[in-house]
């Protein structure tokens, strides 16, 4: 069982969720965004991970779900609404997209997924009447006080993390995980046994997609403000697949503490060294590839995590 | 505007595409790497010229060489002590640690050279031949852009590390049998990919504009060039350069400059899910 992960994740969504009663607001902020990449992270775990398909369409998605949630509010769609119609859209076109760009692997994959996130920034911009091109878009705001709107957004955010970890603990003890694993593992062979390889990886990618849709479109809500540059990063991308390869990609944890370590390591750098940040962030990128290739969680001082973290191919 | 000069114009921008995207191409090919410090090399390689330029008067063709030594021993110098280490690993542990490269590099270029557009000027004028309009720098910098990657060819086809190189491609395990240094090669083959982004960035500063920003959108056309002509030979990314460019060309008079890019990267995913070997790729050289 993977007891001791579900424990632990608990105890970090309570921390997190406790943060608006003790800390200040800059507090809080952090852990709206740790929330945030947790959920992306964790997504994202779903291919890359489990699957170990090199996925960096993340962004693509994360961006395409606020434009949807910001379009709509604009249209005037109430906001929850606007979340779950993001969350459709992202659904049905990673559905779509997934269909065909599962059939490429490796490199071929990597470089179709990244460019996803080009051309879905250059559309946002090119196509002004509906996204406000280069202008950006401004998102009603949401007229409270602004604790209670940092407390409603957290709460939103951890729901998403949570949704997020409970899709990966289901995914990874059901036949679907277990075939994603095998295609990691062996695709043809997985093939050959008769897995159906195409209908895992495209389960497994959309999947991966849709919270990052719905987390999407809540920071448009929350921000008030989306353009396409920021929206479509290929930075956003790689930070994501970073986070999981920090914590330990394929394990439940392994995001999780991934999202929260690059996040809180951002902030340190950014406060201390304003004008190195990305320098300092790349250097730990290498020194990340270099001494944890496997991931923070794959190290000795965590091995009581790991008895669960690899065993989920002796199930089923 | 005629078909003419649409099918000139691509032909001039494709030609520069060519030359930027070949050692991007090598690297894909050769190494199995897709190698996210591209752009900034280009970039590098401009603005190195440009400053040479600007403050000793350094003539951009005599800056030429030197520009492309320097990038060399950079290239073979990340190659060698960095990602020959995880060369073997799969594609996203490759791919990120040249994407963390590539962060340090383009900060390094930021804080000392700042993001401010440059452009070499060297005010040639301009001509028109049959109707065709043309600038002299452009047309320059695209015979360059092709005697640089013909230069590359030539080298490749006839020379003992070409002939490595090419054979590392081929069949890793089997070049290592004949007595490759198969670790030399890949630092040479990363050092030629970097010593050609930054002849091309020099041609670019020429023609365009340049400032570390762009890096994203060449890296980007290099992308869609090799998957146009396919992996790791020369000819391919030549011609890939040359149809992207036409492409783009077209795509810019009758969609808007906007959505040029647009259209190629559509050409990119098509392609990719057709024939991913490329239009003049060979099967088992992806």
């Amino acid at each position: 069982m993977s007891r001791y992960a579900v424990i632990l994740f608990a105890l970090w969504v309570v921390v997190l969720a406790a943060t608006p009663f003790f800390a200040e607001n800059y507090v809080v902020r952090a852990a709206i965004v740790i929330a945030m990449y947790s959920t992306m992270a964790l997504s994202w775990n779903v291919i890359g991970g489990f699957a170990g398909y090199p996925s960096l369409a993340t962004a693509a998605f994360v961006g395409l779900g606020s434009y949807v949630g910001a379009v709509s509010q604009v249209n005037g769609v109430p906001m929850v609404l606007a979340w779950a119609l993001a969350t459709l859209v992202v659904a049905l076109v990673s559905l779509a997209i997934g269909a065909l760009l599962l059939r490429l692997k490796g490199h071929y994959f990597a470089i179709g997924s990244i460019v996803l996130v080009e051309l879905f920034r250059l559309i946002a911009s090119s196509w002004s009447s509906v996204t406000g091109g280069g202008n950006g878009l401004n998102v009603p705001l949401l007229r409270w006080e602004p604790d209670d709107v940092g407390l409603f957004i957290l709460m939103v955010m951890l729901a998403l993390m949570i949704l997020a970890f409970a899709m990966n603990v289901v995914v990874k003890n059901t036949r679907l995980g277990f075939g994603l694993q095998c295609i990691r593992q062996n695709e043809d062979a997985a093939d050959m046994v008769g897995v159906n390889t195409t209908k895992y990886k495209v389960a497994g990618f959309m999947l991966s997609t849709i919270l990052c849709g719905t987390v999407g479109a809540v920071y448009a809500s929350w921000v008030g403000y989306i353009d396409p540059s920021e929206s479509f990063q290929i930075l956003l991308t790689l930070k994501v697949a970073v986070m999981a390869l920090l914590g330990g990609a394929g394990t439940l944890l392994g995001p999780v503490v991934g999202a929260a370590t690059f996040v809180i390591l951002e902030e340190v750098v950014w406060v201390n060294f304003l004008s190195w940040n990305r320098a300092i962030l790349g250097v730990l990128i290498v020194f990340l590839i270099f001494f944890l290739p496997n991931g923070i969680l794959r190290t000795g001082a965590f091995s009581f995590l790991r008895s669960d973290g690899a065993s989920g191919s002796k199930r089923a | 505007m005629d078909i003419a000069q649409l099918v000139v114009n691509g032909l001039a921008l494709g030609a520069l595409y060519a030359c930027m995207a070949v050692g991007f191409s090598l690297v894909w090919g050769v190494l199995n790497v897709i190698n996210m410090l591209h752009g900034s090399f280009i970039i590098l390689g401009g603005y190195l010229a440009y400053f040479a330029w600007s403050y000793w008067g350094v003539h951009p063709l005599l800056a030429l060489p030197f520009v492309g030594v320097g990038l060399f021993a950079l290239g073979y110098g990340l190659q060698f002590f960095l990602v020959n280490k995880v060369v073997r690993a799969p594609v996203l542990t490759t791919l990120t640690l040249t994407f963390g490269l590539d962060m340090i590099l383009y900060n390094l270029m930021t804080v000392y050279f700042s993001a401010t557009p440059r452009r070499i000027r060297l005010d040639l004028g301009s001509f028109e031949i049959f109707g065709v309009f043309m600038p002299a720098d452009r047309l320059i910098g695209m015979l360059l852009a092709l005697a640089l990657t013909a230069i590359l060819y030539y080298v490749m086809r006839t020379s003992k590390v070409g002939r490595a190189i090419v054979a590392v491609r081929m069949d890793q395990v089997a070049a290592q049998l004949m007595g490759i240094r198969v670790n030399s090669i890949y630092a040479i083959t990363f050092g030629i990919g970097a010593m050609m982004a930054g002849l091309a960035g020099v041609i670019l500063v020429l023609v365009f504009p340049t400032t570390t920003s762009v890096a994203g959108v060449y890296l980007g056309k290099a992308f869609v060039v090799c998957v146009i002509g396919g992996l790791g030979s020369v000819p391919g990314a030549l011609i890939g350069g040359l149809v992207l460019g036409v492409v783009e060309s077209f795509a810019a008079h009758y969609f808007g400059p906007q959505n040029a890019l647009v259209v190629g990267f559509l050409l990119l995913l098509f392609l990719l899910l057709v024939k991913p070997t490329g239009l003049v790729g060979v099967r088992g050289y992806e």
